[in-house]
């Protein structure tokens, strides 16, 4: 069953521009420009884009907070932008950048407060309570003001406080912005386990693509408010063009190996030659070539970064961040 | 539990996390709570000033003035208290932190209306409340119990009037976010204007506030018809009675613009 | 010299950009005025030279006060706040940093922000008052001289108050509390509710000594032409005083926080 449905959704914002003194000029500006995808239950998405692509306003009309132009949206069966108090309580949200959690109380106060306005019964409230805190390992921080937390722990505070309530779905917007590696490590090992066990569905944007490769089979690019790419996060190598490379340290300095097919030299340095070759294709072949041509002391295989095959899909360059 | 009781659970236990994080800094709340109370009190020290030098200002008393003052402050400080951080909900648009109100079960309102919650602003109210318990005491009205009840109707009617101000005034920050001043001129402004005795005012300024922006009906036509004084506007004697009608057409007037106000938020994002 | 110009200019510009809150700021000043204006007409129609001034002088004192209540944050308003938060998240350790010193950084930016408020908050609601009510403005372009030379000591005292308000941050956990009582003191005794020349006996006198007169009710006065001649000089030689002295403060509470700082780390 899917839990979210997108259909031709379109979110488009008239920009006023001051134009000269008094005058003003309208601009239409198609934030999401008909995006449809489908997520069933239990499955893990990984959202990315760079800013400005769309995601965050794609997020937004998935919570109920911005209305569509266009399309249809659904969630758990419910049209967010209809019954957005309805949907609140069987989804979670968490904003990397701004805690919802209260400054100066300790972070149990803030929890108190999740079970009062969601109406969480005690004992399911216990329960998960007691599970976040030992997964996430916050059982020193409870009566700590939230001021006093370092970024990390506040963000695991507020993951936490986002899933007390069970919800079915959970966005999660930048979720290991700033962390350190300890930190980044156990947000995500737990937000495995919640979906392994819970089998919570998960949509996560981000710009760390670690967090991607260790959590989501199922990636999704959003560029100028269209999808570019759905599919599996190794499907993204196929679509971007991307490159394996052959690194060859030969015998002796050699010219560049151009009679090598299917691989072009990309670089030369004394004895070592890289060759790059479509990351579609197998490497034996080409390995069994240079073999065969070259006097040949070692060899290794470099899988293409996923930072540059998704920045060859934005377009040309790096991320725009 | 009925979907309303829980929003009024809500606000209670939203404005109860407040005032704990407010005792965070238990100091600055003293400090602050009489600096509510003192910064008010200090407009009636202004009056006091005037008095030190006249025996009437527009033709009115001491005592009199002191219940008009007494009126309006009690008034403005309870929608202050309940209400009055709505006005941040534009700065609340401006740097993102709006949208968590949306994504909760929780009326928006609620969450706007007990934002930031202020305990210390029962500073204000008390001053107000002193000032017109002194005034009830020292006018010449005889306090029947129905006159009683009367001018208890009064406060919470002025009360319901400036908290429909301040959430039409909260709803117009979703289309002019900087603008919340303006709200501040006809909430503290209209405050201050009715301290003072109508006839104190040119007869337009008297009319706009009866007519346009219905402040008249906080303190000033009820209060001149317990103090048995005809009011500038000659309006007829029923139209004291008329402050409960006027708040609640002013609160659904106001309700109306904040669910425009948030339905355009969520068409624009901004 | 040249730098202190540009964070002036940028403090102007700043201020600039804001210009819904500007036009929202200067309706709620011409509301206030026209509010004050009335209650004042009804004062001086019991009492014709309360203070010492006419019906017009009383007016003029009402729509000046409106016009100036930004330029010299009476209301708060200013570098406070902002001054106060560096403190607390502890980015003042950055500008103590900076090759420039630290206070004149700070009245740079305010001179500017001020210049702004005076044109962009200051002129309209004047305006709308000599509109709408018979005011005493000058016509000799000496005195209104005078007047601006006021204006720009009152906001150097303004600045020195909040100065040390603000500096306050580095022994407090939360400066909220001292910043209201300083508002408060603002509020009564700069004139800004009554004019201390209303003030009786020496409570008044002692009002008109004190460091707020001479954040409104001075300016307002050498408009007016009540100090005239040396007593013009004498009045701006009082905001003088007070701005030296309270700069000194400054300083001094400066270079107390500076070790602070330095020692603690923060």
């Amino acid at each position: 069953m899917d839990l979210i449905e997108l259909t031709d959704v379109e979110k488009v914002f008239t920009v006023r521009r001051r134009a000269g003194l008094l005058r003003r000029e309208r601009r239409e500006v198609r934030a999401v420009d008909g995006i449809s995808f489908r997520v069933p239950r239990g499955e893990m998405v990984g959202y990315i884009g760079p800013n400005g692509a769309g995601k965050s306003t794609t997020i937004k009309m998935l919570t109920g907070i911005l209305v569509p132009s266009r399309g249809r949206l659904r969630v758990a069966g419910i049209d967010p932008s209809r019954d957005r108090a309805r949907l609140a309580r069987r989804i979670g949200v968490v904003f990397g950048q701004r805690t919802t959690l209260w400054w100066d109380l300790p972070l149990r106060d803030s929890y108190g407060l999740v079970r009062r306005m969601y109406r969480i019964p005690d004992a399911r409230y216990r329960a998960n309570l007691d599970r976040c805190v030992e997964l996430l390992d916050l059982g020193a921080l409870l009566d700590v003001p939230v001021r006093q937390l370092s970024l990390g722990q506040r963000m695991r505070g507020d993951v936490a406080a986002a899933l007390l309530h069970d919800p079915e779905v959970l966005y999660l917007d930048e979720p290991t912005i700033g962390l350190d590696v300890v930190s980044k490590a156990r947000v995500r090992g737990f937000l495995r386990d919640l979906n392994a066990e819970r089998g919570t569905t998960v949509l996560l944007t981000t710009h760390d693509l670690t967090d991607i490769e260790q959590l989501c089979r199922r990636v999704m690019v959003i560029d100028h408010g269209r999808l570019v790419y759905d599919g599996a996060l190794d499907g993204l190598h196929t679509v971007g063009g991307s490159e394996r490379m052959l690194v060859v340290d030969l015998e002796r300095e050699l010219p560049p190996m151009r009679d090598v097919p299917g691989a072009r030299v990309v670089r030369v340095e004394g004895p070592r030659q890289w060759l790059a070759f479509p990351a579609t294709r197998s490497a034996a072949p080409l390995v069994a070539a240079v073999a065969e041509r070259y006097p040949l002391l070692d060899l290794s295989v470099r899988e293409p970064d996923i930072e540059q095959v998704i920045a060859r899909l934005y377009g040309d360059g790096p991320p725009r961040t | 539990m009925g979907e309303r009781g829980h929003a009024l659970r809500a606000y209670g236990l939203i404005a109860a996390m407040w005032i704990r994080s407010t005792m965070a800094y238990r100091l600055s709340f003293v400090l602050t709570a009489l600096g509510n109370f003192a910064v008010s009190a200090l407009d009636f020290v202004a009056i006091l000033l005037m008095f030190s030098h006249i025996d009437a200002l527009g033709g009115f008393t001491l005592p009199e003035v002191a219940l008009l003052y007494g009126t309006t402050c009690t008034s403005f400080g309870l929608a202050d208290l309940l209400l009055g951080n709505a006005d941040r909900v534009g700065r609340r648009v401006r740097d993102g932190t709006f949208d968590q109100f949306l994504v909760r079960p929780v009326p928006v309102l609620v969450q706007v209306a007990a934002d930031r919650f202020a305990l210390r602003r029962i500073g204000r109210i008390g001053q107000g409340a002193l000032v017109l318990a002194w005034g009830v005491a020292r006018v010449d009205v005889e306090w029947t119990p129905g006159r009683v009840l009367f001018a208890v109707v009064m406060v919470v009617t002025g009360a319901a009037i400036f908290a429909a101000v301040f959430l039409a005034g909260a709803a117009f920050q979703f289309w002019a976010a900087d603008a919340s001043e303006v709200a501040n001129s006809f909430t503290f402004g209209g405050c201050t204007l009715l301290q003072y005795p109508p006839t104190v005012f040119a007869k337009e300024l008297v009319r706009g506030a009866t007519f346009v922006v219905p402040l008249a009906f906080v303190n000033w036509l009820p209060a001149l018809w317990l103090l048995g004084r005809d009011d500038p506007l000659h309006l007829p004697g029923w139209a004291a009675f008329c402050g409960p009608a006027v708040a609640l057409l002013l609160l659904g007037l106001s309700g109306l613009a904040w669910r425009a106000g948030i339905r355009s938020y969520r068409s624009t994002g901004s | 010299m040249r730098l202190y110009a540009a964070v002036a200019m940028s403090g102007f510009r700043r201020y600039a950009t804001y210009r819904i809150a500007t036009a929202a700021g200067v309706f709620t000043n011409t509301v206030f005025g026209f509010v004050l204006a009335y209650t004042f007409i009804a004062l001086w129609h019991e009492r014709p030279h309360l203070g010492g001034y006419d019906r017009a002088q009383a007016l003029t004192f009402v729509w000046v006060s409106q016009a100036l209540l930004a330029t010299v944050s009476l209301l708060g308003g200013g570098f406070q706040e902002e001054l106060q938060e560096r403190v607390r998240n502890g980015d003042i350790a950055i500008d103590l940093y900076r090759p420039a010193d630290l206070q004149l950084w700070w009245l740079a930016a305010d001179l500017g922000r001020a210049g702004f408020q005076l044109l962009g908050r200051g002129v309209v609601p004047l305006l709308a008052g000599a509109l709408h009510f018979e005011l005493a403005l000058p016509a000799d372009p000496l005195r209104w001289l005078l007047f601006l030379c006021a204006v720009l000591l009152a906001v150097v005292v303004g600045f020195a108050v909040h100065y040390l308000v603000g500096l306050c941050a580095f022994w407090l956990l939360d400066g909220a509390g001292v910043a209201m009582v300083s508002q408060l003191l603002c509020l009564f005794f700069s004139g800004s509710l009554l004019p201390l020349t209303v003030f009786p006996g020496l409570f008044g006198a002692v009002a008109r000594a004190l460091p707020w007169a001479a954040m409104l009710q001075v300016p307002v006065d050498v408009l007016l032409g009540r100090h005239a001649g040396w007593g013009a000089a004498g009045a701006l030689a009082f905001q003088a005083g007070w701005a030296a002295v309270l700069l000194a403060l400054g300083r001094l509470t400066q270079a107390r926080a500076t070790r602070k700082v330095v020692v603690q780390g923060g």
